[in-house]
């Protein structure tokens, strides 16, 4: 029988011909990630414990991310002790400030279809986009990959998901996964999820990754996407050549699913999430009367460089509503960049944006930006859980860039379609 | 690995990492926090789960947060395995590193409260002491065994760095 591509990646990272769900399996890691808040802290004392070093410095990456920049004496201890970590285990690839550990890596031209990934962040999943099997994992498990280069898994099972035509004007990846995670609830453990359809393989592999982000959310293993062409040309974009076996990574026509599921696209309106769950969705026009305080582009899954095309898109020659502060934290430095070079920063700015540093920052209330009791933010990031952002008397609802950008120049949250010609 | 043969303690839907390792006692240590596991369901269980006793539930076990002490408990209290319908994936891979064998299980309804049972992680095999039923479920292979009766990761990185075997 036919298999998936998860499944695929887990028999060759396992050394099997193939393998079936509910399997247990050890299979060898190509590549290992860890970040500033779960890892070189948490890891090191471990390795001391042990009289242990790590087992191969080229596959482990280190990103410092969600303490950046350091805020006070506490975090830039753990942005100090990282920094010690890769000088002792001569690691090369360390990321230090240049941006979201999830973006970081493609950036980098750190992923390749096919490949057997560990990171020690629940948003691993991303890395999916790429046709690579990349999930999260506690601190202590991603000690023991750091020391012996496997890992054991459970294999999962794999939900199809496919969406079929265009979207209509101001509707993107991020609203597809607010309605996924209603329709599909949020406790998906042991499955992975593979997105398909015409609707998918046109998308940027920008929007395929808020797909695989998103996973998380519905409680999946991981997301993935089958290489393609786009796929193919975004490695070589980060200055990598791709794998010469990159497009045989790919589930077989008769793999078998625990479900399938097949949507329209067309049929799709802006979403939003109301406090203090993803799944809490709807169509925005089901919340447009709720005033905001606060709008945030920020994070891995929403403040890359298309995301904040999207705002700039609505608030070209617009200003933010008075009493509502908008605030931009591009997920990379290369975003930052990026984003300066083809005019998006002012547009940005002349609307009365505050430009926040690339990093996690108030996604998880780490950095800039966190949020009192009784305020309501609108934020482009994937959590909205009780006490996220802030006070756990803050209200965070969710929707796309596009939706939070409407929300800041509305002052409330807005269609953002009105907002678009 | 022989098999484990204990006595079932039955549990039901969603037992959670709140019951499991309720928040009033994160702050005290392991071992006290362990003595009020799932206190809030069965008072009598922390006190008189027998080493090698089996857990059986239903869906979900396990859900919640990722504190690591809801499983940690387990540990601590010696529970020879956790059946159950389903598990939340973080609680089932903290279970098996802290050297808790987790097992699949659809016919938990099956199971009483009291039944004495013998679990075969390695080859899957299950018998049902007391009604002499017997079952097939997904096995735990014999090198992950080899963790979890080190008593997990730690204590088997240990072990297989102290015989020289990992780099
Ligand atoms: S931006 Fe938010 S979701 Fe993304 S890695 Fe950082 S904390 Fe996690």
């Amino acid at each position: 029988m036919g298999q998936t591509l998860v499944e695929k990646i887990i028999a060759r990272a396992a050394g099997k011909d193939s393998v079936r769900p509910g399997e247990i399996v050890t299979c060898t890691v190509d590549l290992a990630m860890i970040v500033d808040s779960g890892g070189p802290r948490k890891i090191w004392p471990r390795l001391k414990e042990l009289g242990v070093g790590v087992w191969d410095p080229e596959k482990i990456v280190v990103v410092s991310d969600h303490f950046v920049p350091a805020v006070d004496a506490d975090t830039a201890a753990i942005l100090k002790l990282s920094r010690e970590f890769v000088r002792e285990f001569k690691i090369p690839h360390f990321y230090d400030m240049k941006g979201i550990c999830h973006i970081v890596l493609p950036e980098n031209g750190h992923l390749q279809p096919g490949m057997f990934i560990c990171g020690g962040d629940s948003h691993s999943t991303m890395g999916g986009a790429y046709g690579c099997y990349m999930a999260g994992f506690g601190g202590i498990e991603m000690t023991g990959v750091c020391i012996t280069g496997e890992i054991w898994t459970r294999v999962p099972e794999t939900i199809r998901v496919d969406w079929s035509g265009k979207f209509n004007q101001a509707v993107v990846a991020k609203d597809v996964m607010l309605f996924l995670c209603r329709q599909l609830g949020m406790d998906n453990a042991f499955t992975a999820i593979e997105y398909g359809g015409n609707t998918v393989t046109s998308m940027s592999m920008s929007e395929r990754s808020v797909l695989c982000n998103m996973a998380a959310e519905l409680g999946c293993e991981t997301g993935v996407i089958a290489p393609d062409e786009t796929t193919l040309a975004a490695i070589r974009a980060a200055g990598k050549q791709p794998a010469t076996n990159a497009l045989t990574w790919h589930s077989d026509p008769d793999a078998s699913y625990i479900s399938k599921h097949a949507f329209n696209a067309t049929e799709l309106q802006p979403q939003i999430a109301a406090p203090h769950a993803p799944s809490n969705s709807g169509p925005v026009g089901d919340y447009t009367k709720i005033k905001i305080d606060q709008a945030y582009i920020g994070a891995c899954v929403g403040a890359k460089l298309s995301d904040l095309c999207m705002a700039a898109e609505v608030l070209k020659g617009r200003k933010i509503a008075s009493n509502v502060r908008l605030l931009v934290a591009p997920s990379s430095q290369k975003v930052y960049a990026d984003a300066a070079a083809d005019g998006t920063l002012s547009i940005l700015i002349d609307a009365g944006a505050t430009m926040l540093a690339s990093g996690c920052g108030a996604c998880a209330a780490l950095g800039a930006g966190v949020l009192s009791a009784g305020e309501v933010c609108i934020s482009s990031t994937n959590r909205n859980f009780k006490g996220r952002m802030g006070a756990n008397e803050a209200s965070v609802y969710l929707g796309s860039p596009y939706t939070v950008a409407a929300a800041a120049a509305a002052g409330h949250i807005a269609d953002p379609r009105e907002f678009l010609s | 690995m022989s098999a484990i043969v204990g006595k079932v303690w039955r549990f039901g839907d969603e037992i959670n990492s709140d019951l499991l390792a309720p928040g009033f006692y994160l702050k005290a240590a392991n071992e006290i926090m362990a003595q009020h596991c799932l206190e809030s369901v069965d008072p009598t269980f922390a006190k008189s789960v027998q080493p090698g006793d089996i857990m059986v539930a239903g869906h979900n076990f396990g859900v919640g947060s990722a504190r690591e002490q809801a499983a940690l408990s387990l540990q601590l209290l010696k529970v020879g395995a956790v059946l159950a319908d389903s598990f939340a994936r973080i609680f089932y891979r903290n279970a098996l590193n802290f050297g808790v064998p987790c097992l699949f299980f659809p016919h938990y309804k099956e199971i009483n409260a009291g039944d004495r049972l013998s679990v075969d992680a390695v080859s899957g095999k299950l018998e049902n002491l007391t009604s002499g039923k017997s079952y097939t479920v997904d096995p735990i292979p014999a090198h992950l065994m080899e963790m979890i009766t080190d008593g997990g990761l730690m204590p088997h990185l240990k072990k297989r760095l102290g015989q020289g075997k990992a780099a």
